[in-house]
């Protein structure tokens, strides 16, 4: 269980209007600005749920996973994740979580993939049956087989990304989050990793929580949607509570960014 | 304590990764064999004036020349690994973050295995070249199997020394904004004080007795003049212990700093 109250975070940023002379006196002065990322958040999340986390550019939806992977840590408030909080004792705590960041690659650039996935079996110290077990369903469900033995250099986007959430899965996490894991994949690519994770989440009761701008990521995997604007909580609800009587949920989500103003 | 296993595995795949750039590998020794040749000669040049006045002799200094272009990848300070200040920077670093695994440790393994990938294929061909040279410009052997032992614990020390100062600068990267000049300050001072451009033994008396204490000399001053016999004896035996001195307390200091670093990381870009 995921349980978030009261949660502050607070980046100090340095502004200055463009050009020389601006850029020569802030050499002098420097000015700051204080962004409230998350303002008071709060939300509770169960064990096997599929929550859609979502909201505009710079809402707050990046530092979020990053609190709750254990890499960030925020002012106030209290973060809860299965009893642990995730920035003490980090080595702890991350043995039990997944993450995929759709902007990142975790995957060792010049070798084969398999080369990665085995330094994470060394890394999560998982058991040679539990390893192979796992390799061999991913490797079926995300259609791996012709990608394993490739430098990870030599891969195109969607199947680099395949790969990647292959890799934050090998070690039977009990909580997956997916930082915008479809973002640049083909059509192809999105429904595998979509039929993907709602069938992880079936089988073995993963809890998913998943960031995305696509819309259809949301519609076709969960029941459930917290939207954050400007760092604060503004619906923790279905999809339906902003669709009304809009033609497409893309329109409705635009229509309830504007009306919030966010 | 199982956990050495995991940075066993990094240290692995680091090393087969960097076994794999061949033609850099190839390069590497070209530019060595030049640049050893171009300083034998010019301590040739400078013994030719007055033998006498120079503190090890001209056969040594050759052998420490041939030594320092053989095993170069373990002791520059400049042979950083940019992944590592790149994943800092722009903030790849989550992904290490989401691990069970001490940052500290997991990138020190990465940095050994890299300067031993390094060294392991350019290190022969040189040695090789450098013992067919005749003397006293060639590489000598050394004075006794015992020496030579003691050359090479000391070379894995020194490399212990170096891989952790580096350690430092990664460290300190996570406190600025860019790495850039902390790594270019850090790269000279270690050049100079190591012995890199000329040996420390060349140095006036009195500030040489200073740079024989500081961390920099525990790097490839001691294993280089222990093979060819410029230092001997006590002296030895104290120039390893200063080694093992350096490098419990420069990885104590990095540890120190990797917890700090934690603490207050914010990773950058979203």
């Amino acid at each position: 269980m995921i349980t978030l109250e009261h949660v502050r975070k607070t980046y100090k940023v340095s502004k200055r209007d463009a050009g020389f002379s601006s850029a020569f006196k802030a050499l002098f002065h420097k000015e700051y600005e204080y962004i409230h990322a998350l303002n008071d958040v709060s939300f509770t999340i169960l064990d096997g749920e599929m929550v859609g986390y979502i909201g505009p550019n710079g809402a707050g939806k990046s530092s979020t996973i990053k609190i709750l992977s254990g890499i960030l840590t925020p002012e106030e408030g209290i973060c809860l994740v299965d009893g642990l909080i995730p920035w003490k004792n980090r080595i702890e705590y991350v043995r039990n979580i997944g993450v995929v960041f759709g902007q990142r690659s975790q995957l060792w650039w010049d070798v084969p993939v398999l080369d990665s996935f085995e330094l994470l079996r060394e890394i999560y110290r998982i058991p040679e049956s539990t390893y192979r077990r796992n390799l061999e369903q991913l490797t079926n469900m995300l259609d791996l087989s012709q990608l394993l033995k490739t430098p990870v250099r030599q891969l195109s986007l969607g199947q680099r990304m395949r790969c990647e959430i292959a890799a934050s899965l090998l070690h039977d996490p009990r909580i997956l989050f997916l930082d915008e894991p479809t973002i640049g994949l083909d059509a192809v690519s999105k429904l595998a990793v979509r039929d993907f994770i709602r069938k992880l989440n079936q089988d073995k009761n993963t809890t998913v929580i998943l960031t995305t701008h696509d819309m259809q990521d949301i519609e076709a995997l969960t029941d459930r949607i917290i939207l954050i604007g400007k760092g604060k909580i503004l619906l923790d609800g279905t999809i339906d509570d902003i669709r009304k009587d809009y033609d497409s949920t893309e329109e409705a989500l635009a229509a309830f960014y504007r009306s919030h103003q966010i | 304590m199982k956990s050495y296993r995991k940075y066993l595995a990094f240290f692995r795949l680091r090393f087969s990764v960097g076994l794999q750039y061949r033609t850099a590998a190839l390069a590497g020794i070209v530019t060595q064999f030049v640049w050893g040749s171009m300083e034998v000669l010019m301590f040739r040049a400078f013994y030719r004036s007055d033998p006498g006045s120079f503190p090890m002799t001209l056969s040594a200094t050759c052998s420490y020349v041939w030594l320092q272009q053989a095993f170069l990848a373990l002791f520059m300070a400049w042979m950083m690994e940019n992944e590592i200040f790149d994943s800092i920077v722009n903030g790849n670093i989550a992904y290490e973050l989401c691990r069970p695994v001490n940052l500290y440790s997991m990138w020190y393994a990465r940095s050994l295995a890299n300067r031993f990938s390094k060294a392991v294929l350019r290190c022969l061909p040189i040695l090789v070249f450098a013992f067919f040279v005749p003397a006293p410009y060639g590489l000598m052997l050394p004075e006794s199997p015992g020496t030579f032992l003691l050359f090479l614990f000391t070379l894995f020390a020194g490399t212990g020394v170096t891989t952790a100062f580096c350690m430092l600068v990664y460290m300190v990267s996570f406190f600025t904004i860019s790495p850039a000049g902390i790594r270019m300050v850090a790269v000279s001072v270690v050049e100079f004080f190591a012995g890199a451009v000329i040996p420390i033994p060349f140095f006036p008396n009195g500030v040489r007795r200073v740079f024989e204490l500081l961390p920099f000399a525990s790097m490839q001053n001691v294993p280089l003049r222990i093979y060819s016999g410029d230092l001997t004896g006590r002296a030895m035996l104290d120039a390893a212990a200063l080694q093992l001195f350096w490098l419990a307390a420069l990885v104590l200091l990095g540890r120190l700093l990797n917890a700090l670093a934690m603490k207050k990381v914010t990773v950058q870009g979203g």
